[in-house]
């Protein structure tokens, strides 16, 4: 028996072990950090239960809790040997953490809940989740509805937050786009002047002209504000009277009020739809409350912008690169140095992109852009700030060699055969080219390219330092002429995860919301990725086809 | 072949033009690297010229008295070495045009003022850092000038008008209550105190005080008290004061008898007492001090010496209290005296002058001498530094006329040598000298403190143990899969892993920073237990499994180890967390981050090395592995069927046949993980505290070279030394990754070519 051991020890197979233990490390870690994510990011948006907890603390006073669980923990009873709890014979405690909302009334929204101290917990039916523009969620019993000061049945509420929320859409509307555009409009009448001040073509003709143009937009606006008034007094007509989990009747404006749900009355298929709803939300609308409610659509637009900006410079450089090496460049140094290139700009952090980006692109040539072309906004900048075009740059540059190195991988893979079939038929070698060898290799360039857009989505560093900013108050595209603005800042998905869950004044608030952007960019790179590496394996097998 | 039309073809010229851009492309890569190359060099190379003094333009000055009376006293200049004006032995002052402008030639006289009253008469005139010209008159009367520059904007002109302010009324004001002549003076002021400290001829020390009734910004309306400070050393009372002045913030006044420094407490109501006495030249006692000055900020006395040295003391907390100390010491000359030290209003810089006229110009902190040549012909001509200390403006005297001279001084970096990047600099109000990184403060004269070597150290610190985390999990499960995995699992296997480099960092910090760093800090021992329960479980399932009978090992074969493990393992994790708290009970008394800091004497972070350590390693695994299972893939296959036909086990010959073919591969691929784990920002910024600290501890924090500049780029000026010193640290990230990266490659091409031979 010994001797059996101490062969299958000396053999190694316990080493052999060891390194499949690092495999199953690996894929556990990879795994779960993935399932980490999805589960967080999605628990975020399904309706949960709330609780109601009669507490009964130490110095005997009573109180009620309602809330969301959060978070629940074991803490060992020593730790809580300070306070006058009863903790006879117990090793450890339970101690949730509770979503209490209600932030007018409590200083903090999150309170812990030490187990021993809850006496009931429940789960009334009719406590309702108040999600408020402002201030975050109200957990309460509604008791009244007063439309235009007048009590009425508290059934009708449904109708009257639709209303409100009609109301909103065209004070948002009338905001966003007509008042927006007669600013910018103005804006643009400044600067033209200032143009022609600066160019010494100012005529007493034109500045009437301007003048008279102020006035007509002015006169715009005005009546666009009193529109926007007359909306506004509308929207706060109506409010409910709300009891809170202290007793306290709060009154609450409908102004306030973006959807009032019952989570303890839903049944698993109404969660299901609210669930998705949620998440629709979360997609399509603004951020609020300093980014750490609201939706993500502000982030999720700038970086599909950024993305698609950068796509078309990365591209053809990318490919024109790999072609280059492949197909033209000799065996010599150069192209030996080349590679080298090709490798270190793989390598180089992305911090020293960032750096550079600031340096030469914004500093340097959006500097002298803003000289040449954009005199007028001068001492304001216009390229000679970060923005989303220099982001773009600094990006493509980054994903080159991904692509590069996608790109050449796919004209390796075509076979000379092909090359050769073609220029023995006469055609030049550029006609070869665009005909035979790059459909063939498109395949592989859709791969890099795929490749170069997940990395770019999920590229942080360098944006801190060539245009991504936490809140933009206007999108880089919009319907003002010329439409897109490439020196706007915008906002990005990774940017807002760093931003929210690090620089926020409520972490403990914003980081469900954190989760849920995370797998929200989680979903699209991985998503990116499979499609390259699914498309790029199916072009392996079309190639070894080929060869036999 | 003769030129025919065939060869001009449409084609074939479209066929060249291809050519041409095609090469234009690929050549652009290389062009790309290299700009990136060079814009770091070039913004980085400025912090490394020293300073450069050149004579600029001169004007003459229009006067028709003899040279004696219009002997220049006091020279001044404004912000943009525009005008430039004197104060003469007459009590004039006047503004002169330096450069052409629109609306004045150079040369021009601006404006002139007379500043005495009627039947006074100018002794001296003390100059001060902050524009005010004390004019001492004989009577011992002293009278503040503030020479101002008003600018006005017309339209697109711009234009200057001099003028003169009395920021103390321009009543002549009193400094010796027994009206008593003054011999020495010297004067501060703060927006609601002034303080004069003067010497009268009988040898008697005044402290004359001005206190506003408001505050001297608006109103030169005060009250005066007067105190007699008396001499420290009974045998010095017979001794001139040789120099004195007093601090900014009017807290202390320094003056100096015969070689020895006595440090007066100014802030006592009652009395003037003197809080420390001491002698500078202690190390060269034959030595005789010639100047002295405060330097920039207020904390540091220059000494200037007959032997032609400047001394640098500040007071520095040692055992017995706070002690005055000498720092450091600069060579001026080797055969004069220092005669007038000239301090910089913002910065740690200051220029010298010997009797001669030769000058230099020094900066303290980094112990720079950036400049020295002949500049005048004598010690004794008046001299100022411009505001933005761009500039020197000297009041030339010669038989015929008096000249005002600009001398263009182009100094912008001079708290950057190689030696305080690198080495340890003893800063100011600091015990010893030491590595700090610390490049903003509040206040204007602030000493920054540019120390790269916390910040590279936390770079390596990261990287190192990061490099401990992933190296062997990824080695080995590179081996793992290259070597022993069956193809059919392989092809899942691999992708999935890879799958990991494609997670973005800023996940993996925010997951290491907001989930991972509150986990581990709650269950620190499992943690720790982690690293020999898991070796110690997979041992025991491979035992388990060895011992199992034949027919239940055919259905689970070794093949399939790392799926058999797969419960095992997370059974073992599951269980360290389970009995962590009972461990930490037992074990810790309770609380194991209480235990280390409290028992242990170790400071602990929640944010940690650890943390790094795991969430970077996460974030390279994927890179090693890749290609090390790639080099051990591709390793031939006859060599290992030879070992294998020779009786050696799968083991013996993995190990030493295939790994030490594939050892370079590895060693590149380690390379490239390294390239990785030092340039990684995002980890690091989320997931460790950010403080630039020099401490392998592994629950202590760091700040990494990236992630300092992701933290500080955003707010530091354009071109200031700030800038360029984080753009040195984007250039040493990419010199590093640059090595790396291209030893990798080398030996990958070496290995690649190695492979085709065999």
């Amino acid at each position: 028996m010994d001797k059996s051991n101490n062969t299958w020890f000396k053999s190694g197979a316990p080493w052999v072990w060891m390194s499949a233990a690092g495999v199953t490390i690996s894929l556990i870690s990879v795994v779960g950090l993935l399932w980490l994510i999805a589960s967080r990011g999605l628990t975020y948006f399904w309706p949960a239960p709330i609780h109601q907890f009669d507490i009964k603390d130490e110095l005997g006073k009573e109180y009620t809790v309602i809330g969301e669980i959060y978070d629940v923990e074991q803490i060992p009873a020593s730790q809580l040997a300070h306070t006058a709890i009863d903790l006879t014979g117990k090793e450890s405690v339970e101690r949730l953490l509770v979503k209490t909302g209600n932030r007018e009334l409590v200083s903090l929204d999150f309170r812990w809940l030490v187990e021993p101290l809850i006496v009931a917990q429940s789960e009334p039916e009719n406590v309702a989740v108040i999600e408020r523009r402002t201030n975050g969620n109200f957990y309460g019993f509604i008791e009244e509805l007063y439309i235009e000061g007048k009590k009425v049945d508290v059934a009708q509420l449904p109708e009257f937050v639709e209303r409100v929320d009609n109301l909103q859409e065209q004070i948002s509307e009338l905001q966003k786009s007509d008042i927006m555009s007669i600013n910018y409009e103005l804006e643009r009448i400044r600067l033209n002047r200032r143009k022609d001040e600066l160019n010494k073509e100012l005529t007493k003709a034109r500045n009437a002209q301007y003048d008279s143009d102020v006035a007509a937009l002015k006169a715009d606006y005005n009546e666009l504000e009193s529109e926007l008034n007359a909306l506004r007094a509308q929207v706060q007509r109506d409010h409910i009277v709300v009891r809170a989990m202290g007793g306290e009747r709060v009154n609450i404006n409908l102004e306030q009020v973006i959807e009032i749900s019952f989570h303890n009355k839903m049944g698993v298929i109404a969660k299901f739809g609210h669930f998705l709803k949620q998440i629709g939300k979360f997609i399509g609308d603004d951020p609020r409350e300093a980014n750490t409610e609201g939706g993500v659509f502000p982030a999720i637009f700038g970086t599909v912008l950024m993305v698609l900006l950068m796509t078309v410079i990365v591209s053809p450089l990318g490919v024109v690169a790999a072609i280059y090496l492949h197909e033209y460049a000799g065996k010599n140094a150069l192209t030996k140095l080349l590679r080298i290139a090709v490798i270190n700009l793989a390598g180089v952090p992305s911090i020293v992109y960032g750096v550079f980006g600031l340096g030469f692109f914004v500093y340097m040539v959006g500097g002298s852009l803003d000289q040449i072309f954009y005199p007028e906004s001068l001492p304001s900048p216009t390229f000679g700030s970060p923005g989303v075009m220099w982001s773009a740059i600094t990006l493509a540059i980054l994903t080159l060699p991904v692509v590069i190195v996608s790109t050449e991988e796919g004209l390796a893979r075509i076979p000379s055969s092909m090359r050769h079939g073609s220029l023995a038929l006469g055609a030049t070698k550029a006609e070869t080219l665009w005909r035979i060898i790059l459909p063939l290799a498109s395949p592989a360039i859709m791969t890099g390219i795929i490749l170069a857009i997940a990395r770019a989505a999920g590229e942080v560093a360098p944006l801190m330092l060539v245009g991504v900013v936490k809140m933009a108050p206007t999108l880089p595209l919009d319907g003002n002429f010329p439409f897109l603005h490439l020196e706007r800042k915008f906002m990005h998905l990774g940017f807002h995860i760093y931003d929210v869950g690090f620089q926020s004044p409520n972490v403990e608030a914003a980081r469900p919301l954190v989760y849920a952007t995370a797998l929200l960019l989680v979903t699209i790179i991985v998503a990116l990725n499979m499609t390259a590496v699914s498309i790029r394996n199916r072009l392996r097998e079309k190639y070894r086809a080929l060869e036999h | 072949m003769s030129i025919t039309a065939k060869s001009f073809e449409p084609r074939q010229i479209k066929n060249s033009i291809a050519r041409w851009c095609i090469s234009a492309g690929g050549i652009s890569v290389l062009f790309t690297l290299v700009l990136i190359f060079m814009y770091l060099v070039y913004v980085v190379k400025p912090i490394f010229e020293s300073a450069t003094v050149e004579p600029g333009v001169s004007v003459s000055l229009s006067q028709q008295q003899t040279s004696e009376q219009a002997k220049t006293l006091a020279v001044g200049v404004d912000e943009l070495n525009e005008i430039a004006f004197y104060i003469d032995a007459q009590g004039q002052i006047g503004f002169y045009q330096l450069q052409d402008s629109d609306q004045h030639k150079a040369g021009e006289t601006l404006l002139k003022v007379e500043l005495l009253a009627q039947g006074e008469q100018l002794q001296h005139v003390y100059t001060t850092n902050y524009n005010h010209y004390v004019l001492l008159l004989t009577s011992g009367e002293v009278r503040i000038v503030e020479p101002q520059f008003s600018v006005v904007f017309l339209g697109d002109e711009r234009q200057v008008h001099p003028k003169v302010n009395y920021p103390l009324g321009e009543e002549a004001i009193v400094v010796s209550e027994e009206g008593e002549q003054v011999s020495q003076l010297t004067y501060a002021f703060a927006s609601e105190r002034a303080i004069f400290i003067a010497q009268t001829t009988d040898k008697t020390l005044l402290k004359t005080t001005l206190i506003a009734e408001d505050d001297f910004m608006y109103d030169p309306e005060h009250a005066v008290e007067y105190q007699i400070i008396e001499t420290p050393i009974a045998a010095h009372s017979d001794v001139m004061v040789a120099h004195m002045a007093i601090t900014p913030d009017l807290t202390m006044a320094v003056i100096e008898y015969d070689n020895d420094v006595a440090i007066y407490d100014l802030e006592d109501e009652w009395d003037v007492p003197v809080r420390h006495k001491f002698n500078p030249l202690l190390l060269t006692p034959n030595d005789k001090i010639t100047a002295m000055t405060l330097l920039s900020g207020s904390s540091s006395i220059l000494f200037g010496t007959q032997s032609g040295q400047v001394l640098q003391w500040f007071e520095v907390a040692g055992e017995d209290g706070r002690q005055f100390q000498q720092i450091r010491h600069f060579k001026v000359s080797d055969t004069e005296a220092v005669s007038k030290i000239y301090p910089e209003t913002y910065r740690k810089s200051f220029f010298t002058l010997t009797p001669s006229g030769e000058a230099g110009l020094f900066y303290t902190t980094s112990e720079a001498n950036l400049w020295q040549g002949k500049l005048l012909n004598s010690d004794a001509l008046p001299l100022a530094i411009a505001p933005r200390a761009n500039a020197l403006i000297i009041g030339q005297s010669n038989a015929n006329a008096n000249t005002l001279e600009l001398i263009n001084v182009s100094n912008e970096h001079p708290e950057v040598t190689w030696s305080a990047l690198w080495q340890e600099v003893w800063y100011e109000g600091y015990p010893e000298p030491d590595y700090i990184w610390q490049s903003t403060s509040g206040s204007d004269d602030f000493e920054a403190k540019f120390s790269l070597m916390p910040i590279s150290f936390g770079t390596m610190k990261a990287a190192f143990y990061a490099m401990l985390f992933a190296v062997p999990i990824a080695i080995s499960a590179a081996i793992y899969t290259a070597y022993f995995m069956p193809p059919a699992i392989r092809k899942t296997v691999k992708p999935t892993i890879e799958l990991m480099e494609a997670l973005p960092t800023v996940i993996l910090g925010f997951l290491a920073g907001l989930w991972l760093a509150p986990l581990m800090e709650a269950y620190l021992p499992a943690v720790f237990s982690l690293v020999i329960f898991l070796p110690l479980a997979t041992f025991l399932t491979a035992y388990a499994w060895h011992k199992l009978p034949k027919n239940i090992k055919v259905i689970v074969p070794e093949a399939y180890a790392p799926l058999i493990l797969l419960p095992f393992l997370l059974l073992t994790g599951w269980l360290a967390f389970a009995i962590s708290p009972l461990v930490e009970q037992v074990v810790f008394g309770g609380d194991m981050r209480q235990f280390i800091t409290n028992d242990l004497g170790i400071d602990f972070d929640q944010r940690n090395a650890l943390v790094v350590g795991i969430a970077m390693g996460f974030a390279v695994i994927p890179t090693i592995f890749s290609m090390t299972e790639d080099a051990i893939f591709s390793v031939p296959k006859h060599l290992t069927s030879g070992s294998l036909a020779l009786g050696a086990t799968q083991w013996q010959t993995l190990v030493k046949v295939v790994l030490l073919t594939a050892s370079p591969g590895i060693f590149s691929a380690v390379m490239m993980g390294l390239g990785r784990a030092v340039g990684e920002t995002m980890i690091v910024l989320m997931a460790t505290g950010n403080t630039p600290i020099i401490d392998w501890s592994i629950f202590q924090g760091m700040r990494t070279l990236s992630a300092n500049i992701a933290v500080e780029m955003p707010e530091s000026e354009v071109g200031s030394s700030h800038y360029r010193i984080l753009f040195l640290a984007a250039f040493v990230l990419f010199i590093f990754t640059f090595v790396f990266n291209t030893l990798a490659e080398f030996v990958r091409q070496r290995l690649r070519d190695k492979y085709s031979s065999l």
